[in-house]
């Protein structure tokens, strides 16, 4: 994109095309015959790896949305339904899901690479601004889209960061009630979010290519951060950029199918499993992790609007930055107290990360508020001071001499583990959030499913059934799970006619048939497990009050908190069952009376696992209440491990579909790693 | 600049680069596949589009009824003596999509005639009882269907399709 093409096309096709539309030339001499320095590592990568992501998620994206219902009281179920029924809907949706995170790690990696090399220096002011515009309509996209599944999270997100308008003095609640298109979080709410997250990708696409043009128009920065001098001190993009950037994108996607096959719900909220709710808040409302700097700055500041501009600064500061540093080295590698102070706001950010998930109270909030000063210190008063004290290290006198010395290896090690154990750490942290007072953590008991080669074990998801229909399905609906799915691989292993049978137990209302009148009939393979109440009135009529929970998603829609280490640990180990636990833990932890000092409320259990102790359900379990065909013992041990094995089937029934699909995928991209890593070697020693 | 030079193992080099590259056309085309294929009808619409059953008792001779099965409107016509013989007199060979009254009706049941409504033009829904033939007339293009649902005349290239149903009972059948 930098000055007129010298592509020459031989075709005389191709020549009439090239002079009346010289897009081909555009691409030849943008992406092929573009000289990019030769010393570039593989921070660089991070770019052609965030453009890979952005077309992964416009693609899934669009898909998502054929299947997606934009309304209040459809949302949540089909986004189930997608993961339920659609072919690879499952995979489809953990690709989106998981890719946003993907998308942010990569752009902060992208960003702070930007801010060590100082790539948003002159000549590259407009570029790095271009960069933080991206970076803001990702903020607003992440969030929109996090909404979209209307959760508990999505709702209580929405109202919270829409909320943070109220802060603007006078028209505060007319903004908002503006955003939500009502007198809360509703459906026009979700209608415009789901407009906007559809639209806000193009725009940031749209964004990309200036950012790509303003790149190519002032050539890319290098890591010795000194301008290319002679031809020697560059390589031209293909092949050289191509097959080094197809290396680093392939590394990558192992890293992010590691998500998306293994741990789809490692950086999700359990909480938004459970259907919006407006008369219910979750215990603590936590953002994305890719927020939780933003959101820490936020709380640090104990005044409404304060806190609003104190965050909103936090990000608007990065335009400023090409101005507030001037030094007039550009790569913090040779700047040693440059160089010191980058670590100190990266540790600072990862810090700040890391209280967003805490609850904000006691030492966390004062660290908060130090943390915040000391990132808007890095940019007021570090960076313009440095520029003034510090003495750089002599710049190498040209690319191609950076590249003889070949410095800065070592501190490239180094350097990885720093950011995989800080990205971990932010990521890990959000689990903290969960935290719920005075509650025992469940135990981990043994599960056939655990691990990535995990398979249900089919008598346990049998019996398990058994006693849902026995017991819970007394007051629990299943709602999403229907008698088909009986019979579909990776279930109970039941065959078509057992499931049909099956249903046909069942009296499904239906109707209105031709004389207008509604009918019961017996059940069939495509009706859904129905619930034993006709609405969530009478359920909650005949149970005190509170409405049992539908059961189809209760595996996912609980956690608890795993605290550190245990959270690195878990995403190696593919830790996945706080939900299995827990229902599990609960039904064996009912006690007659309650330990000394503890009192519940008439009308209440203990329950040592329940958040509070204090649940409505009466044990629901006693020893030799169910019968099993196969001899396994009728206890309430047994029970309670069945009917959560069960439960997590119906939580995910394709989850050994995932697996598998994983443990193939995993094979062919690292085959393809190696392949392309020898094929660089080949391309590159042409070069050195 | 620096351009690639030329490898002194040139056929080491080439597979290389040919391995390389197939691995990478089988992987993307591989992965094409759940793009594509989740477009095909989801687990519940397949579940949706069951066999279903249909009591006859209350139609009437010379009436005819509509009902949906996958989507697709079905008709069933209770048809007179006279529509039968008919469609039973006209010689096979003069129609444009030749098949027999017989063939498209079941034995011992030869007054009802089950079909699929979609006019085998360009897919509208034909108008029964109307035409030239007492069967079936398609409004959009002016096909004329018989009473055997055969296509006489206009545009449509073949007979209205019979969907796979049996008779369960002397008065219900079942679609699918
Ligand atoms: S669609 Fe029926 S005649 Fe054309």
């Amino acid at each position: 994109m930098s000055g007129p093409s010298d592509y020459q096309p031989s075709h005389p096709a191709l020549k009439w095309f090239e002079q009346r539309l010289p897009i081909i030339g555009l691409v030849h001499s943008s992406f092929i015959a573009y000289p990019t320095p030769r010393n570039l590592n593989y921070w660089w990568t991070f770019g052609a790896i965030l453009s890979i992501m952005l077309g992964v998620q416009i693609v899934t994206g669009v898909i998502l949305a054929m299947h997606y219902t934009p309304h209040a009281d459809l949302a949540f179920k089909s986004v189930e339904l997608i993961v339920r029924d659609v072919n690879y809907g499952w995979l489809l949706r953990n690709m989106h899901a998981c890719g946003a995170s993907m998308f942010f790690l990569a752009v902060y990696i992208h960003m702070f690479r930007g801010l060590y090399y100082g790539s948003y220096k002159a000549p590259r002011e407009v570029l790095w601004i271009l960069g933080v515009i991206i970076y803001l309509l990702m903020m607003a996209t992440g969030f929109m889209g996090y909404v979209l599944p209307w959760g508990q999270m999505s709702f209580w997100g929405a109202t919270v960061i829409t909320n943070l308008f109220s802060a603007v003095p006078y028209f505060g609640e007319s903004i908002v009630t503006l955003l939500w298109g009502g007198y809360s979080v509703g459906n026009p709410t979700l209608n415009r979010f789901f407009s906007l997250h559809y639209l806000l990708p193009f725009l940031i696409a749209g964004v990309v290519v200036l950012h790509v043009w303003a790149l190519h128009v002032v050539g890319q920065n290098n890591p010795a951060g000194v301008e290319p001098k002679t031809e020697k001190d560059m390589v031209p993009f293909t092949p050289y950029a191509t097959i080094k950037d197809f290396f680093g994108v392939t590394c990558f996607l192992i890293f992010y199918s590691w998500f998306i096959f293994y741990m789809p719900n490692y950086l999700g909220d359990a909480d938004n499993y459970i259907p919006a709710n407006p008369a219910v808040t979750p215990a603590h409302i936590v953002p994305e992790w890719y927020y939780l700097p933003f959101y820490a700055i936020l709380r640090s500041v104990p005044n409404k609007l304060a806190g609003v501009i104190a965050m909103f600064s936090a990000i608007i500061v990065l335009v400023f930055l090409p101005w507030l540093d001037a030094a007039k080295t550009r790569s913090n590698k040779y700047r040693p107290l440059g160089k010191q102070f980058f670590w100190i706001f990266v540790v600072v950010c990862v810090l700040l990360g890391y209280l967003g998930a805490q609850p904000p109270e006691g030492i966390y909030v004062i660290a908060g508020r130090i943390l915040t000063v000391l990132y808007f210190a890095y940019f007021l008063i570090v960076l313009p001071l440095l520029a003034r004290i510090e003495t750089p290290r002599p710049l190498p006198n040209s690319i191609a001499d950076d590249v003889l010395a070949k410095s800065g290896r070592a501190p490239m090690v180094s350097t990885v583990i720093a950011l995989v154990a800080a990205v971990s750490l932010l990521a890990g942290s959000m689990g903290d959030a969960r935290a719920s007072e005075g509650q025992e953590n469940p135990p981990s008991a043994s599960w056939s499913f655990a691990g990535p080669f995990g398979k249900f074990d089919r008598g346990a998801v049998q019996r398990g059934l058994k006693v849902y229909k026995e017991v819970c399905s007394n007051c629990h609906s299943l709602q999403y799970v229907a008698f088909r799915n009986l019979a579909e691989p990776g279930g109970p292993g039941y065959s078509t006619a057992q499931a049909a049978s099956f249903a046909a137990e069942y009296k499904i209302k239906d109707g209105p048939n031709d004389a207008g009148e509604m009918f019961e009939r017996p059940g069939r393979p495509a009706d859904y497990f129905p619930s034993p109440f006709p609405n969530e009135q009478a359920a909650r009529a005949s149970n005190g009050g509170a409405a049992p929970p539908d059961l189809s998603l209760i595996a996912k829609a609980r956690s608890y908190k795993r605290g550190f280490p245990w959270f690195l640990v878990d995403f190696f180990t593919q830790f996945q069952e706080q939900g299995p636990n827990y229902v599990n833990a609960l039904l064996q932890g009912y006690e007659e009376t309650p330990p000394h000092g503890v009192t519940i409320p008439d009308g209440s259990y203990y329950n040592k696992y329940f958040p509070g102790h204090a649940i409505k359900m009466p044990s629901p379990l006693s020893d030799g209440q169910v019968t099993f065909d196969d001899g396994s013992p009728a206890t309430v041990k047994q029970y309670a491990h069945d009917v959560a094995t069960f439960l997590m089937w119906t939580a995910e029934p394709h989850m050994e579909a995932r697996k598998r699909l994983g443990y193939q995928v995993f094979i062919f991209l690292i085959i393809f790693a190696g392949l392309m890593y020898f094929t660089k070697k080949r391309v590159w020693a042409a070069a050195h | 600049m620096v351009t690639a030079s030329t490898a002194d193992h040139p056929t080491r080099r080439d597979f290389l680069f040919v391995a390389t590259g197939a691995t990478a056309a089988v992987g993307g085309v591989v992965a094409l596949w759940p793009f594509i294929s989740q477009m095909n009808p989801d687990a519940s619409t397949i579940a949706a589009g069951a066999p279903i059953e249909v009591d006859l008792a209350p139609v009437a001779e010379g009436q005819d009824i509509k009902v949906f099965w996958r989507g697709k409107p079905i008709y069933i016509s209770h048809r007179t003596k006279k529509q039968v013989d008919e469609v039973r007199a006209v010689p096979v060979s003069s129609l444009p999509d030749p098949a027999s009254d017989q063939s498209r009706t079941k034995d011992g049941h030869e007054q009802w005639l089950v079909v699929i409504g979609i006019c085998t033009h360009l897919g509208c829904i034909p108008i029964a009882h109307e035409g030239n033939y007492d069967g079936f007339f398609c409004p959009c293009h002016g096909s004329q269907y018989d009473a055997s649902g055969r296509v006489r005349q206009g545009p449509a290239p073949l007979n209205l399709p019979v969907p796979p149903y049996q008779f369960v009972s002397d008065t219900k059948i079942q679609i699918g």
